[in-house]
């Protein structure tokens, strides 16, 4: 399987290119965000507004009314936090077509607290208004933009920058609002979503080899968050469902899938993998993933408890059916 | 629909400008006696500035909207195609037209009693005042009359104005973008944020008037947090600044009537009285944010005080 070096750096180029009515909007994170060759190709078209994001999604809502579709480039936190009010009030009540590329999601960062988004998909959720999209791979990330740019009101990707996996086929791209169904099963459904899923792709094949009848879906629209097929999954689900984020259990992927099993009466058990109400801290990204569980062995633990007990797999087990998509944390990253 | 066509730039008389000024707080007072309550200091202090903009610097379209507001149709989303912004009252939108951004929405009752004496609103636009399911709020929104943006989160009207002011420039618009403040807004981080930016991208299409009452909901705004010296600090941003008596619409008006391009915002500070035409109001400060009578006495004092000055307009 391979990766990708910066996928959205190259794609955004090609994919403004007969999209005149398209801006780039930075403060200050440009090459971080993936878009100086934007900025390069289509200079009258970027816009530098400074450490300034208040200001910034304010502008943005004005170009937006005027026509034009503002694609604001920073990192989740400096879009989902500091500029809270604003993002409310300016963009999503009046549902402007403002596009919020968030970058950095959870803890892809050694930048610590203060990089890290593991409640902008909590804050974005609560906006009336507001869609929100999440990239898991290459491939979601050369197709976002279709979907984003789509959508009549504004839209909140969680996107991925350097080196990205492949997980799914070039040819099919992110379609909003359908999961991506990566394995069938009726024993339990796993639903992950961003860059879980790739630790949750690994602990599935595993288990499945053990004999357990694991489902598998990749989640990309979080909200709205109505799909069918997911909705399906969870039903089908005869012991329990399990999700797994690089995001806070409150307010993101198992929040939604709470709310919605709630609301249809689906009483099974349900696991939620992610952040247990905690902040994190600098470190590396699988340093990280396996300290607050988010990795394949977390969720190959929690299969475990919900449907099992011990099935004796071991680090060098899955291990074995490494993808090889990681080949290695991005050292390099300009915070 | 009453037209009131384009105005800019016709040597409008002060004298007119006054008179609609005069208008504007009468009507607001009487609102205010009549609902025990108003934002009165906010009429007196910028019935000038208001009333210079409308008559005598904006080139605005005469009102696409009925004089009789239309009900609130829902908040704006992808379902309701029915949800409306309050701009048309301001004329259509076009490429030579000016465009207004109100920001401090506190002062919906001012512009609302201004679009009645302009004729952009019926005599009776105020009845739906405050009323449930109306347009013509207490704190105006996007589709109050008048009203362009959501602005009631202080301070971000002036970021969404750059936007429209940048996206005019980049389609070659000559019609300029008008925005009304308030002093207190620039208390807020997000002003100097959007001057900063305008100053950095020469937004010069752009005209900022501020209405520098001194004033603000906990009192006087030197007893709250200081802004002066407002107009050296706008200038070190790389704004043009004007400081002008804000009830002599001559000086208002000044500052906007030069031709050519500009390359950097222009800002009106507008020093105004808070009292301005209604000399009773002094008894109340320090407290002047929203007024409320408190006794039969004063509703009687402020009653004789508007008869008097009706009598006076004759």
């Amino acid at each position: 399987m391979e990766s990708v070096q910066r996928p959205h750096r190259e794609n955004l180029i090609h994919w403004a290119a007969s999209r005149p009515e398209v801006l780039v909007l930075s403060a200050d994170l440009t090459s971080s965000c993936e878009a100086d060759g934007f900025r390069d190709a289509y200079p009258e078209r970027f816009f530098s507004m400074g450490m300034a994001e208040q200001n910034m999604m304010g502008f943005a809502a004005g170009l937006a009314r005027e026509g034009f579709f503002p694609y604001i480039h920073t990192f989740a936190v400096f879009i989902c936090r500091r500029p809270f009010d604003q993002v409310a009030m300016s963009i999503a009540y009046p549902n402007l077509p403002v596009r919020l590329i968030g970058f950095l999601p959870g803890i892809t960062t050694a930048g610590g607290v203060t990089h890290q988004a593991i409640d902008d998909i909590a804050l974005m959720r609560i906006l009336p208004n507001m869609r929100i999209l999440e990239c898991g791979d290459a491939t979601d990330v050369e197709s976002v933009l279709d979907v984003a740019q789509a959508i009549d009101g504004p839209v909140y990707v969680r996107m991925l920058r350097g080196e990205v996996p492949r997980l799914f086929d070039e040819t099919k791209p992110l379609v909003f609002n359908r999961a991506r169904v990566l394995s069938q099963g009726s024993d339990a459904v796993v639903l992950s979503t961003g860059i879980c899923t790739e630790e949750a792709m690994r602990a599935t094949t595993a288990v499945r080899e053990r004999g357990l009848d694991v489902g598998h879906l990749h989640v990309s629209t979080l909200k709205p968050f109505d799909d069918p097929s997911v909705l399906e999954a969870i039903a089908n689900a005869r012991r329990g469902v399990i999700t797994m984020e690089n995001h806070s259990v409150i307010g993101g992927l198992g929040s939604a899938v709470a709310e919605l099993m709630a609301e249809q009466g689906i009483g099974t058990r349900l696991v939620r993998l992610g952040l247990q109400d905690s902040y994190a801290h600098g470190a590396s990204r699988q340093y990280l993933m396996r300290e607050y569980g988010l990795d394949a062995m977390a969720l190959v633990r929690a299969l475990e408890s919900l449907l099992t007990g011990p099935l004796g797999l071991t680090e060098q087990d899955l291990a074995g059916v490494r993808l090889e998509t990681m080949r290695q944390v991005d050292k390099t990253e300009d915070l | 629909m009453e037209e009131v066509g384009i105005q800019a730039h016709a040597q409008p008389q002060a004298a007119q400008i006054r008179s609609v000024a005069d208008a504007v707080r009468r009507r607001v007072l009487e609102h205010t006696l009549n609902n025990n309550g108003g934002y009165l200091s906010q009429a007196c202090s910028s019935a000038e500035i208001l009333a210079t903009l409308y008559l005598g610097i904006m080139r605005l379209g005469s009102s696409q909207e009925p004089l009789v507001p239309r009900p609130f149709a829902g908040v704006p989303s992808s379902d309701n195609p029915h949800a409306f912004t309050g701009a048309g009252y301001n004329g259509p939108k076009a490429p030579e037209l000016d465009r207004f951004i109100f920001s401090p929405v506190h002062y919906a009752l001012v512009l609302y009693s201004l679009l009645i004496e302009l004729g952009r609103l019926g005599p009776d636009a105020l009845d739906a005042f405050n009323q449930d399911g109306s347009t013509v709020e207490l704190i105006g929104a996007e589709h109050s009359p008048g009203h362009e943006v959501t602005a009631g989160s202080l301070a971000q009207a002036i970021s969404q104005a750059g936007g429209i002011a940048l996206a005019r420039r980049l389609r070659g618009e000559t019609g300029r973008v008008w925005v009304f403040m308030s002093d207190g807004e620039f208390q807020e981080g997000q002003t100097w944020e959007a001057f900063a930016a305008l100053a950095y991208h020469r937004i010069g299409n752009i005209g900022i008037y501020v209405d520098a009452n001194a004033q603000q909901c906990d009192g006087p705004m030197d007893a709250v947090m200081g802004i002066e010296p407002l107009a050296e600090r706008l200038r070190a941003f790389g704004a043009e600044v004007h400081e002008v008596d804000g009830h002599d619409p001559e000086a208002l008006a000044a500052p906007a009537l030069g031709s050519g391009e500009r390359d950097r915002p222009l800002v009106v500070i507008a020093r105004t009285d808070p009292c301005r035409g209604l000399e009773q109001l002094r008894e109340r400060a320090p407290k002047l944010h929203y007024v409320r009578f408190k006794s039969d006495e004063e509703f009687a004092t402020y009653r004789t005080l508007l008869e008097t000055l009706r009598q006076e307009a004759c």
